[in-house]
């Protein structure tokens, strides 16, 4: 195996850590331009270098541990939340030839490794040994069970279209038809439940700051505090990533513009994601709890079974079936 | 092969990450522990009584729910796979068998639901 092949994820790594520094940034400019704010603006050129000071912060902040806390638990939680949201990246394609992990199984390799970050933040709730922090880990948790099923289940339709588990194979499906038009259905349902397993508005309830100060990593400070926040904005990429390439089409150009590259189509769309979500977040009030759980279950779940049966009786339809 | 080798690349440099960025850190932050600063927060007054307690039996009553159809999701995956293969060797039959399969679940969620398990007070 050539050698310069192992440069590729550390190129990655870098991207992704840039992403990060940069979504976190235009998170805070987009939410106070909303706002009618100008937001952060002082360190550097349109405050360009706000979120490196920030880091920077977190990095020298005293690491403090609670005395009652499980200490190895409490060390171990974050990078247990960390590690499943970068390593799911090695299976996306972000073009024709920039695959890194061409599974066989990369769809099923992806959800399964993302279920991971959920056992580190209960982890983290538990070690802690506060009670807000034990409250908000298990609503977290509750919360992320729940919407795990419809978001698994939502995804048979685009199975059932494709035969393969296959990343690449999903995305070459899509050259003639984007399954967001076939699978409208599945694309909606996945869509709040992506919303939900990120934890992001209105779906914020883990964090939310005025019943549980900030949910599971309340006694977390400094760089560890920092891995809990990195892993949700990992995690915001990659499940950006998982929606164009099921729903979007992927690397697959619009209108027919295939002399840009197909990795800028695929950025874009990702780009484009990561800013719905955003836009979200300055528009939408946040569910209550009881209101979230039942729409998991009661609305989601059913939605996503009746898609599985709908897309596999419209294989039968002439004309349309060639979609499906 | 070389595919899953990528994968372990991947999860070594998931794990170097922080561990080294937690090393370095040692370096940088100060460390002055007080008997104050290690109290559990619980807005400013003294932790009363333990943390670790008994919570919510409904939380248990979720997970049961989602491993059932967690697993029901693990036997459809294999199954919309191959669905085209199979439908061309025994027709619909492959659907109804799938619906079958389901339908037990929705039974159970159906059961949960009369149950009120699934409303949250």
């Amino acid at each position: 195996m050539d050698p310069l092949k192992f440069l590729g994820p550390v190129i990655v790594l870098a991207g992704i850590l840039g992403f990060v520094t940069y979504a976190i940034l235009f998170e805070r400019k987009i939410l106070g331009w909303m706002q009618s704010r100008p937001g952060p603006n002082q360190l550097g050129p349109w405050g360009m270098l706000q979120t490196v000071a920030d880091v920077l912060k977190l990095w020298m902040k005293e690491d403090t541990i609670p005395n009652n806390a499980d200490r190895p638990l409490f060390k171990m939680a974050p990078v247990i939340a960390f590690v499943p949201s970068f390593a799911v990246i090695a299976v996306i394609p972000f073009s024709p030839s920039i695959v890194f992990a061409d599974l066989g199984v990369g769809l099923l390799y992806f959800i399964a490794i993302s279920g991971i970050t959920t056992i580190g933040i209960l982890v983290g709730g538990w070690a802690s040994n506060n009670k807000y922090a034990l409250i908000g880990s298990m609503r977290s948790v509750a919360q992320m069970i729940s919407y795990e099923i419809p978001l698994v289940l939502s995804i048979v339709g685009v199975i059932l279209a494709v035969g393969s588990l296959n990343m690449s194979d999903i995305v070459l499906k899509q050259e003639k038809m984007w399954f967001i038009v076939p699978q409208f259905l599945g694309f909606v349902v996945f869509f709040i439940a992506m919303l939900a397993e990120l934890a992001r508005t209105p779906f914020d309830l883990p964090e939310a700051e005025s019943e549980l100060v900030a949910g599971y990593f309340v006694e977390y400070s400094g760089f560890r505090f920092a891995f809990f926040m990195l892993a949700e904005y990992v995690y915001v990429f990659a499940m950006s990533a998982l929606t164009t390439i099921l729903f979007l089409g992927g690397w697959n150009p619009l209108f027919g513009l295939t002399f840009i590259p197909p990795i800028i189509w695929f950025l874009l769309k990702v780009f484009f994601l990561v800013f719905v979500i955003i836009w979200l977040r300055g528009s939408l009030p946040r569910v209550r709890l009881d209101q979230l759980m039942q729409m998991g279950w009661k609305v989601l779940l059913p939605l996503s079974l009746v898609n599985i049966f709908l897309s596999a009786l419209l294989k039968e339809v002439p004309f349309i079936q060639a979609f499906f | 092969m070389e595919s899953y080798l990528m994968v372990a690349v991947f999860f070594a440099l998931a794990l170097a990450l922080p561990i080294a960025a937690l090393t370095l850190g040692k370096f940088l932050r100060p460390h002055q522990p007080t008997v104050e600063k290690g109290l559990s927060y619980e807005s400013g007054v003294d932790p009363i009584g333990d943390s670790w307690i008994q919570f919510n039996a409904r939380y248990y009553l979720y997970a049961l729910l989602f491993v059932i159809f967690d697993v029901g999701a693990v036997f459809l995956y294999p199954w919309a796979v191959s669905y085209n293969v199979l439908h061309s060797e025994m027709g619909l039959l492959i659907l109804a068998s799938a619906a079958i399969f389901i339908l037990f679940l929705v039974v159970g969620l159906v059961y949960a639901w009369k149950n009120k398990v699934l409303e949250w007070k």
